[in-house]
């Protein structure tokens, strides 16, 4: 089973091709977000380097949402335009679940925070039992105290990652009160190698859709949407 | 001697509220044309939202790009070349149809042409007129554009005259929500203005001082706004489609009057007009005259090919195609690219 790999929900540009339990290359650049220019170009390279026949591609796989929504679409709209030239499927990976997966073995609690601007985070509360992710908490965009209530509530020891970490740093040192770390530098952002290998398990399942299908989950209303509905709210009180 | 091999060119746009997708063959006849317009969906809000465009086209873009390839028989291994818009439009809804665009071309090692959208626009002339070829002047007039545009070459453009603020087709969707007609604006105006009178009520022609042939239109538009609050001060009865018949008829004189400025300059022998606002009949009327009195050729597309639609992106990218444009990978959308600029 082949797997390619896309993550560009973020800051980070990522691309990957994993096989079964090899990860065959993976091109992850953290740098300005530019990845309508950056992401094919990348997924070429490595396609080039490992002499990649596309038509062996299984699926690929795209972390679907949450995160920035241009990024998003970026990384659907190229998995849609690969499972149509292709005719591939796509596996749609939760980002948070997908940035969990980083701390493959970790005994404890796993806490992905994205920055998600307006205050909030996407975030999410995991553990892995055995060989498996387990979700404790699925993905959501909330204010960071909320999420740091959760954990306090929840009591266990827990690792924070993700490009929210830089942003809430002090206040997660000052409102944490469990014990706590935060992940290193080879783990703690979104990884294209992660979400294709998270997703074997998705396809071993048969959860994929159409290219044709996919879309991203942005866990977000647009905000002329949010708008309307508030204003619909303050006429209907 | 051996049949020259058809040219086939998928097209792709999304620049604005529209998913769209074509195959052309040797850039001039249309296999298949298939929009999916978001109108509807943009009504609620009185206008185009760009976030709600974006998170539409990439729900439909796969289905829209399969159908243009079903009508028109052919599947991508038929396909010389994949045509995208690339600017200028809204940036989220341009991202979509160039990633998916660039996706396909890299799976199918497929050539990458990124086409204007206004060069787009003009080119849509060349679909119902096979006698037209450059060099010729066109107006493209839409809702978001407002050029006079000499066409040199195919592939070469002078602008000769752009709008210093509101497009013509913003124009029209902003004095059709003041006088309570809805988005989009343009085909209501043009409905409700053949029961007014267009001398009711004078508005102003705005002429740019130093340089004619520019365009103002948001004068126009306050003129009218101050006309509409006037009445309502003073008790006076608003005829809705005088005000329409009126307005419509200071954007359409202006726009022939430069026009034909340009053409008596110039020397051209054929004019041609482009754009959403091409479809609007007064226009259409009022620039048939005025080129029958000056004896030129006066062409326009049909409107399903004055809106937006990848029929003329198709058409635009063959003409780059066998020019030899080929874009890379790294193709961004520019939301402000320049007519004549390639980036």
């Amino acid at each position: 089973m082949k797997i390619l790999g896309i993550d560009s929900s973020g800051l980070v540009a990522s691309v990957a091709v994993v096989e079964d339990d090899v990860m065959l290359a993976e091109y992850t650049v953290n740098y300005k977000k530019t990845h309508s220019q950056t992401l094919l170009p990348m997924l070429k390279e490595i396609a080039d380097m490992i002499s990649l026949d596309l038509a062996s591609v299984d699926a690929i796989a795209v972390a679907a949402g949450p995160g920035s929504f241009t990024g998003l679409r970026i990384g659907s709209a190229t998995a849609k335009g690969l499972g149509l030239a292709l005719d591939k499927p796509i596996i749609s990976v939760p980002t948070v679940d997908g940035l969990a997966y980083n701390l493959y073995g970790t005994e404890k609690r796993i806490c992905p925070l994205m920055d998600a601007r307006r205050n909030q985070v996407y975030t999410g509360i995991y553990e892995f039992q055995g060989d498996r992710l387990q979700v404790i908490e699925p993905q959501m965009a909330v204010a960071v105290s909320e999420i740091v209530s959760k954990i306090n509530e929840d009591g266990r020891e827990v690792v924070f990652l993700g490009d929210g970490v830089p942003v809430y740093r002090t206040f997660l040192e000052k409102e944490v009160k469990v014990p706590f770390s935060f992940a290193p530098a080879h783990a703690n952002r979104q990884r294209a190698g992660a979400i294709a290998a998270l997703s074997e398990r998705y396809f071993a399942a048969g959860q994929m859709e159409s290219a044709a299908e996919h879309k991203p989950e942005y866990l977000r209303l647009s905000q002329a949407e949010r708008e309307r509905q508030e204003k619909e709210a303050q006429n209907n009180a | 001697m051996e049949a020259q091999k058809d040219i086939l060119i998928l097209g792709i746009e999304s620049s604005c509220d529209e998913t769209a997708a074509s195959v052309v063959k040797n850039g001039r006849t249309v296999l298949s044309n298939v929009i999916s317009s978001q109108i509807e969906l943009h009504k609620l809000y009185g206008g185009v939202v760009p976030e709600i465009a974006s998170r539409k086209h990439i729900e439909k873009i796969n289905q829209v790009i399969c159908e243009a390839l079903d009508d028109a028989r052919v599947t991508l291994d038929d396909v010389d070349a994949i045509a995208v818009t690339y600017g200028p439009g809204l940036v989220g809804a341009l991202l979509v149809g160039v990633a998916e665009a660039k996706a396909i071309s890299f799976a199918r090692n497929l050539p990458l042409v990124g086409v204007h959208h206004i060069e787009g626009h003009i080119s849509a002339n060349y679909i119902e007129h096979p006698d037209l070829e450059p060099p010729f002047a066109c107006l493209v007039v839409s809702g978001g554009h407002t050029h006079l545009v000499v066409v040199k070459d195919y592939g070469k453009y002078e602008i000769l005259g752009r709008t210093r603020d509101d497009a013509a087709g913003e124009a029209f969707d902003k004095v059709a929500r003041a006088i309570g007609l809805g988005y989009p604006g343009g085909p209501k105006i043009d409905r409700l203005a053949k029961e007014g009178n267009s001398e009711a009520i004078s508005f102003p022609k705005a002429h740019v001082a130093d340089s004619p042939y520019d365009f103002s239109f948001s004068g126009l538009k306050s003129a009218v706004l101050n006309y509409l609050n006037g009445c309502k001060m003073k008790n006076q009865p608003i005829v809705e489609a005088d005000v329409a018949a009126s307005f419509q008829k200071a954007v359409v004189d202006v726009l022939v009057e430069h026009s034909m400025w340009a053409i008596d300059e110039y020397g051209f022998d054929k004019f041609a007009i482009a754009g959403g606002v091409a479809s609007n009949s007064a226009l259409r009327e009022a620039m048939a005259a005025a080129c029958r009195k000056k004896k030129i050729a006066f062409y326009h597309p049909s409107p399903v090919f004055c809106t937006d639609n990848a029929a003329m992106i198709g058409v635009a990218g063959y003409y780059e195609y066998i020019a030899g444009t080929r874009n890379g990978l790294d193709l961004n959308a520019v939301p402000n690219l320049k007519l004549g600029e390639r980036l």
